[in-house]
């Protein structure tokens, strides 16, 4: 556990600390999308043909697609015009070890608190950084080389490995998914690539940080996870953006395929700039994250604490194909001020003895609105489906609003399906009792949502749980009395 | 000797009803004073009014804890000066430990004197110190705060709390409503251990019985919100002899 006192002392004060600008030199794409664009970054990363074919695809789909509006979130639309696709920090050659990096970069990372030399001499924790849309550098890759984990940005997988990229990419979000996801695969610039061969065992923690750094862009990156056979892997992703006035899109798309008897662990601690109190900035997250259990007993386990963003629109999902798999989703929302929250789970049982999870913890103050929405689907096949769901609201203040979508559609009578969901409130008497301890309101707030995160907490590895902690604890500053 | 708790003429109460209306007390350190009264004398009230409930108003008088203004002090303000409330009802908080929770409130009451905070290890050696006192088992103390004690489990963690925080005065508010004689002794063997020169008790209770085991300085009498008779111990004895019914008439009288 770690002391709240001294996180307390760290945050006080601080609103959003990663609402800096790096004085990075970018290379940034006039604005508008169309073919020429998509071509052009398809061209520029030296992409092979299937590649290009791929997106092109994609973007005729996306053309022909209207932006989903089934959200519980409001907002102002999207210009695609009016964005730039493509920005990347300005390099000069091609890196081949961190001394090489910008130094201007290095310290860009060190205020993020992810000093990938410190990372890599001390965590044990391999990093894959995406500054607004291109990967700078990648941590450990030789020593996990050496056990056939290939962990390397997705430009750098379509030249390695394009023959493993073709066969996986779209598998589990197809080009033409939904908007954003058909968007993504249009124009995506970067993003992470993951393999595990068969019957490894990763022996550290992959993780990813992407941050949005220029005006005027999106952001588009892209993941992709294969675990073959028998391996396991734990892999986590982190995000902050400069604090502007403008709202910014980010469309990601990440694809897990998790082989027979393969583990894939995937945490989010999202801080996208939420907006200021007004509600003025703030980044856009569109989101399609999908995991697809392949095999027999593999399991997928969604671990996420969203703190940022203007609006969040994301249901990571599993489908349960293989016999005895197992499919997880943990999350803990926060909404704040403004912020607008639509996010869930989708688990989709389609193997015999499937078992799902779902443990939601949303938490609204200020005049924010924050939906779970849901979704259990047992297809008529599946035998002895099983599902468990919890949903739990806290609400802070009487401004904000907490809603539950929650959808359960079995065509198998052999399921079993659970669902539980509270609401509550931080009451006074809590509150007081607190103070009687000497313990001020602020800090009594943050121990009580801790431990009422603590089931989605205890999921996150070690060092991210802190971080995850201590963003709880900024995001709901001044939100009580 | 200047006194611990110097409270002159208090009068509060709740969405403009008066509750307390002219009490007086005063405890010195070293002291243990017991009120009693019949229900709805304002026994309750009082300990709410000290520790800064909000729902309360102060509407006159005065209050001075170890030298301050006690209605100048917020909450937990107060609790950091060493005022401690051991509640008739404590709350249950999901997912934090009572080992974290106190650790939290230790920590801030150090931060608030200017000491720095203490560490896992000198916390945890405290704490293995303190469980013998209260006779609490390990497993309370690492779950959930209060979430599914039984009525005796929540009091006994009053107490450890009340043993890990020492405060110069602790108010115990009704701890023996609910408990079975084995708990009973339990806390009383653990506030007279805890016990010394330097701080203080206020007892409040409805029954004589916890003063057989807790053994009172002085005895006060509660009445329609102030106090109407003080005593020894014997005092305590005499109203369980004769019911409250006696003071009331002689108030009248």
């Amino acid at each position: 556990m770690s002391d709240s006192q001294q996180i307390l002392e760290e945050v006080t004060g601080s609103e959003y600390k990663h609402g800096w600008v790096s004085d990075i030199e970018q290379d940034i794409d006039p604005k508008g999308l169309n073919e020429d664009v998509v071509r052009m970054i398809s061209k520029r990363k030296n992409e092979p043909e299937f590649m290009l074919e791929w997106r092109l695809k994609a973007f005729r789909l996306w053309q022909k697609m209207t932006e989903p509006h089934w959200g519980n979130v409001t907002y102002t639309p999207v210009d695609y015009q009016d964005l730039s696709y493509y920005a990347a920090p300005k390099q000069k050659k091609e890196l081949k070890s961190l001394d090489e990096v910008d130094p201007e970069l290095l310290r860009t990372f060190d205020r993020l608190g992810i000093s990938l030399d410190e990372q890599k001499r001390l965590s044990g924790v391999a990093v894959d950084a995406v500054i607004d849309s291109v990967s700078v550098a990648t941590t450990f890759k030789d020593k996990l080389a050496e056990l056939g984990i290939i962990f390397c940005s997705m430009s750098e997988a379509l030249q390695e490995h394009p023959e493993l990229v073709q066969k996986y990419i779209g598998s589990v979000v197809p080009a033409g998914d939904n908007f954003f996801a058909a968007l993504n695969s249009a124009v995506f610039s970067d993003g992470s690539f993951c393999y595990i061969p068969k019957g490894v065992r990763c022996p550290m923690e992959l993780s990813t940080y992407f941050r949005i750094n220029a005006a005027g862009t999106g952001q588009f990156e892209r993941t992709l996870i294969v675990a073959d056979e028998g391996s396991y892997v734990s892999y986590l992703e982190g995000c902050t953006a400069p604090m502007r006035d403008e709202n910014q899109l980010h469309a990601a798309v990440v694809e897990i395929v998790a082989m027979k008897d393969a583990e894939v662990k995937y945490s989010t601690v999202q801080n996208w700039y939420p907006g200021d109190k007004d509600g003025k900035g703030g980044i856009y997250n569109f989101v399609t994250k999908r995991g697809i259990c392949k095999g027999e007993r593999s399991k997928i386990s969604w671990t996420q604490v969203e703190t940022g963003s203007a609006i969040t629109w994301k249901y990571p999902s599993v489908i349960l194909q293989g016999d005895d798999s197992i499919g997880e989703f943990y999350s803990v929302a926060v909404t704040n001020n403004m912020q607008q929250a639509d996010t869930g789970t989708k688990m989709i049982h389609v193997g015999n003895n499937t078992k799902s999870n779902i443990v939601s913890k949303g938490i609204s103050a200020g005049r924010s609105q924050n939906s779970y929405r849901g979704m259990v689907q047992v297809n008529p096949r599946a035998r002895n489906a099983r599902n468990f769901s919890q949903c739990d609201s806290l609400l802070m203040g009487d401004q904000c609003g907490a809603h539950t979508f929650p959808v359960i559609d079995t065509r198998n009578t052999g399921a079993i399906i659970e669902h539980e969901a509270t609401t509550s409130k931080i009451g006074e008497d809590v509150l007081f009792y607190c103070n009687q301890r000497g313990i001020d309101t602020e800090t009594a707030v943050n121990l009580i949502v801790n431990g009422y995160c603590k089931e989605v907490l205890n999921q996150l590895p070690m060092e991210f749980a802190v971080e995850a902690q201590k963003l709880l604890e900024i995001s709901l500053e001044g939100s009580v009395g | 000797m200047s006194a611990l708790l110097d409270v002159k003429n208090l009068t509060a109460g709740i969405e403009g009803k008066t509750i307390l209306n002219g009490l007086n007390l005063t405890v010195n350190p070293g002291e243990v004073h017991a009120i009693m009264g019949p229900n709805g004398a304002g026994k309750s009230t009082l300990s709410s009014v000290l520790a800064g409930r909000e729902d309360f108003e102060v509407t006159g008088g005065s209050a001075e804890f170890d030298g301050k203004d006690l209605f100048d002090l917020d909450p937990e303000e107060r609790a950091c000066e060493g005022l401690f409330v051991a509640f008739q009802y404590p709350v249950e908080i999901p997912g934090v430990s009572t080992t974290n929770f106190l650790r939290t409130a230790l920590n801030e009451q150090r931060k608030y004197r200017g000491e720095s905070p203490l560490d896992a290890m000198d916390f945890l050696a405290t704490m293995k110190e303190k469980m013998k006192v209260v006779e609490i088992s390990k497993d309370l103390t690492s779950r959930s705060l209060n979430e599914g004690f039984s009525g005796g489990e929540k009091k006994r963690n009053e107490i450890f709390q009340l043993a890990m925080l020492e405060p110069k005065l602790a108010i115990l508010d009704e701890t023996d409503s609910g408990l079975d004689i084995d708990a009973l002794k339990t806390v009383a063997n653990g506030v007279n251990t805890l016990k010394n020169e330097n701080n203080a008790f206020i007892v409040i209770t409805h029954y004589q019985r916890l003063l057989n085991y807790i053994v009172p300085d002085f005895v006060h009498v509660l009445h329609e919100g102030k106090i109407v008779k003080s005593g020894d111990k014997s005092l305590a004895l005499e109203l369980e002899e004769k019911g409250y019914d006696w003071i009331k008439d002689e108030v009248v009288a």
